[in-house]
């Protein structure tokens, strides 16, 4: 029953012909939340760019499936639309474009794709109002300008509003509880669980194992240079707090 | 993926280089005066016209000042030589009598004007907006004129002042930009052929927005109307000017001049939508722009305001100004100038500040696409007397791609310690990892950019007028937008 959602197989990737992904596979089912931890450079932010489409980013071998779909024929906003959701480690700042008319745009580009009719201004505006009591966000959020001046919870938490109001299948959630406060980090994980699809995954990429106990994994990996070394459970998490990388990486170099 | 990398700088490139929309040419009879330059043609004009003396004298003392003068060469620009014995300074759609109502004017001019978009019969017109239309080198029609004459209102074409009205126009004309300015207002008073007038009288409020539309069609004619609004003590009025014109592959010469007189406590705001034909993807053809524009607050608290969204015109040299003479008078300029291709703007304001406690608000964006050059000039001048005056400027610079240039020139001329002078200047890229993550959320890559665009620009945009506003924001879609619509 528990059908396949992403199938990432023997993917190398580069930047600028610098190669930071080696022979990556992995393979995420519907319902599943995937943790990817590794010391920094390990390719774990690359990871998410490439699932996302980034243009500067270069797919050099392998495939990757997404929905019985080729992710890689697809630009950036048709894999948003086919339900690919980057929450993104430093959102980016607009000014002038308020946070409301970028949410209703982004919301309705989804609609005509799924070929359904576009809310008008109203009709999003009482969607979005219930969404953001879910959030605890205050209703003059909206009319701010597109995170400029926002507080690094703000920003993280108006990632997670977009989330919610796109509905996406896989949403990859990027250090999301970097430089945020617990309280923060409570909000946006409570915001995660309790409003996920009933068929979404996650892939949780992050350096701090404190998120894990609001977002309850069902798997655990630990990226080196590029690649999955180890996967597990939970448990894996408590090892990694003992012992650190240093084990993993000899492993990947006697491997190597 | 790497083909998606050049797939996305090759969508940026369809989007910017959208082509004209309005560059068709109007088939209709029309009469031309023999093309070049000499007293004989001004008294030709003047004698068609069938102008006052007083009108004839200024026109031939503008071109004795004007064949003293040179092309200015201070600005930014790279002009090719303009041969003014090859441009036509007249040229009017031929008509076998006076126009008395729209049922007169050629159906192809009409046909013209609502291709445009611009309805010039009353019935169909449902916006609250009076428009004289101007065709070459006349106007053609003026919408709306008996509900306005209620309030006391003039607005007309300038010929149709001089016939009416040839002592308000005695009175003013050449006051705030006198015939000898420059090298090109002198151009312009020596041969302009029309224009709009306007003028409120004292304590009224003007009831509709004014609206010129200015359209060249001819091909080796130049454009030279002439503009002039005088709004009298506690009076206010909203002005809006939209031009375009067919696509020719040689370029056509606009020169034109607006004049503005604001006395004790009026208020004159004046936006123009400039989209004239730009020249191709090589810079071949285009119209160039020179324009000079200068209001007079000659009032006690009088103000002025200029809003302009520039997206047209091969080159365009254009600094509409404030000469803030009365006590408390405020000048105010937003601008957005767009250059795409090899366009070259070279625009900006001055604000001459004389009076006392004086103020003037400077916003300036401009958006460098292709191979353009864009250039802010500005001047801030506190005279001695302007004593506690105060001036707020801001300059922003957004370049798209690698091959485009953006310059800020910024004169400050302070002659008291007592007043306060502010500049501010900031220059942006579109940068990839902003229209990554608006992709990201579902959004495609031309309307990233015009969001970018249009977030880059909204504070001149908040400031034009309503029927405005909607306009710049799709012509600047228009200019921005590729293959979709």
């Amino acid at each position: 029953m528990n059908e396949v959602l992403l199938d990432l197989q023997n993917i190398d990737a580069s930047i600028e012909n610098k190669q930071i992904i080696k022979n990556f596979t992995l393979k995420i089912k519907k319902n599943e939340i995937h943790v990817i931890m590794g010391p920094n450079g390990s390719g774990k932010s690359t990871l998410s760019k490439i699932l996302a489409g980034h243009p500067s980013y270069s797919v050099d071998k392998g495939s990757l499936v997404f929905c019985n779909k080729n992710l890689l024929e697809m630009s950036p906003e048709v894999r948003s639309h086919e339900g690919i959701f980057l929450a993104f480690q430093y959102p980016i700042e607009i000014s002038g474009v308020t946070n409301y008319d970028f949410l209703r745009i982004a919301y309705n580009e989804k609609r005509k794709y799924q070929k359904e009719t576009e809310l008008d201004p109203l009709q999003f505006m009482e969607l979005t109002q219930r969404t953001i009591q879910k959030l605890k966000i205050k209703p003059e959020f909206l009319n701010r300008n597109l995170n400029e001046g926002f507080s690094g919870g703000e920003k993280k938490r108006n990632e997670i509003l977009q989330m919610l109001l796109l509905d996406p299948k896989l949403i990859i959630l990027d250090e999301i509880d970097s430089g945020l406060d617990i309280d923060a980090i409570k909000i946006i994980c409570d915001g995660i669980i309790n409003n996920l699809g009933k068929d979404s995954s996650l892939i949780v990429i992050t350096h701090y194992p404190k998120i894990l106990t609001y977002l309850k994994p069902t798997h655990v990996h630990i990226m080196i240079e590029g690649k999955i070394v180890k996967t597990g459970n939970l448990e894996l998490i408590d090892y990694l707090e003992k012992e650190g990388y240093e084990s993993f990486i000899k492993t990947c170099n006697s491997s190597n | 993926m790497n083909e998606t990398k050049n797939q996305t700088s090759f969508e940026i490139k369809q989007v910017i280089n959208q082509p004209y929309k309005y560059g068709f040419e109007t088939n209709i009879e029309k009469e031309t005066f023999p093309c070049g330059i000499n007293e004989d043609i001004i008294e030709l004009i003047s004698a068609k016209k069938e102008e006052p003396e007083f009108l004839r004298h200024f026109r031939l003392k503008a071109y004795k000042k004007w064949l003293q003068m040179n092309l200015p060469d201070w600005a930014n620009l790279t002009i090719k030589p303009i041969d003014y014995a090859l441009i036509t300074y007249y040229s009017i759609p031929k008509q076998k009598k006076r126009l008395d109502s729209l049922q007169d004017v050629d159906p192809e001019i009409l046909k013209t004007f609502e291709k445009l978009g611009i309805s010039l019969d009353e019935q169909k017109k449902l916006s609250n907006v009076a428009v004289d239309a101007v065709f070459d080198s006349v106007s053609i029609a003026t919408t709306y004129k008996e509900k306005l004459a209620k309030s006391g209102v003039i607005f007309c074409s300038i010929s149709d002042a001089v016939k009416f009205y040839p002592n308000l126009v005695e009175k003013f004309l050449g006051t705030v930009i006198s015939s000898g300015d420059n090298f090109f207002a002198s151009l312009n008073s020596a041969v302009f052929s029309d224009g709009s007038f306007c003028y409120i009288p004292q304590h009224v409020i003007c009831p509709l927005e004014l609206s010129t539309y200015f359209r060249i069609n001819d091909k080796d004619s130049g454009q030279f109307e002439r503009t002039l609004i005088i709004a009298e003590k506690n009076s206010s009025v909203n002005y809006l000017e939209g031009c375009t014109a067919p696509q020719f592959s040689e370029n056509q010469l606009h020169a034109a001049i607006v004049e503005l007189i604001a006395f004790e406590n009026a208020k004159i705001k004046y936006s123009t939508v400039q989209n004239w034909y730009s020249g191709d993807e090589k810079g071949i053809g285009g119209i160039y722009n020179f324009v000079t524009k200068r209001g007079l607050c000659i009032g006690k608290e009088a103000n002025i305001s200029w809003t302009q969204v520039e997206t047209g015109s091969s080159i365009t040299w254009k600094y509409p100004s404030c000469v803030l003479l009365g006590k408390k008078a405020t000048g105010e300029f937003y601008s957005v100038a767009l250059t795409n291709h090899y366009q070259q703007a070279d625009t900006g304001t001055k604000m001459i500040h004389l009076g006392e406690a004086t103020k003037s608000k400077i916003i300036s964006k401009g958006i460098s696409c292709g191979f353009s050059k864009n250039s802010y000039r500005g001047l801030v001048k506190i005279a001695s007397n302007a004593s506690s005056s105060r001036n707020f400027s801001q300059c922003d610079s957004f370049l798209v791609g690698s091959s485009s240039l953006a310059c800020t020139y910024p004169y400050l001329d302070i002659w008291n310690s007592s007043s306060i002078v502010e500049h501010e200047a900031k220059i942006s890229k579109i940068s990839e990892e902003q229209l990554f993550y608006l992709m990201q959320r579902g959004i495609n890559v031309e309307q990233s950019i015009s969001l970018l665009i249009s977030g880059f620009c909204k504070d001149v945009f908040t400031m034009l007028p309503m029927e405005f506003a909607s306009e710049a924001d799709k012509l600047l879609s228009l200019k921005l937008e590729g293959t979709v619509g």
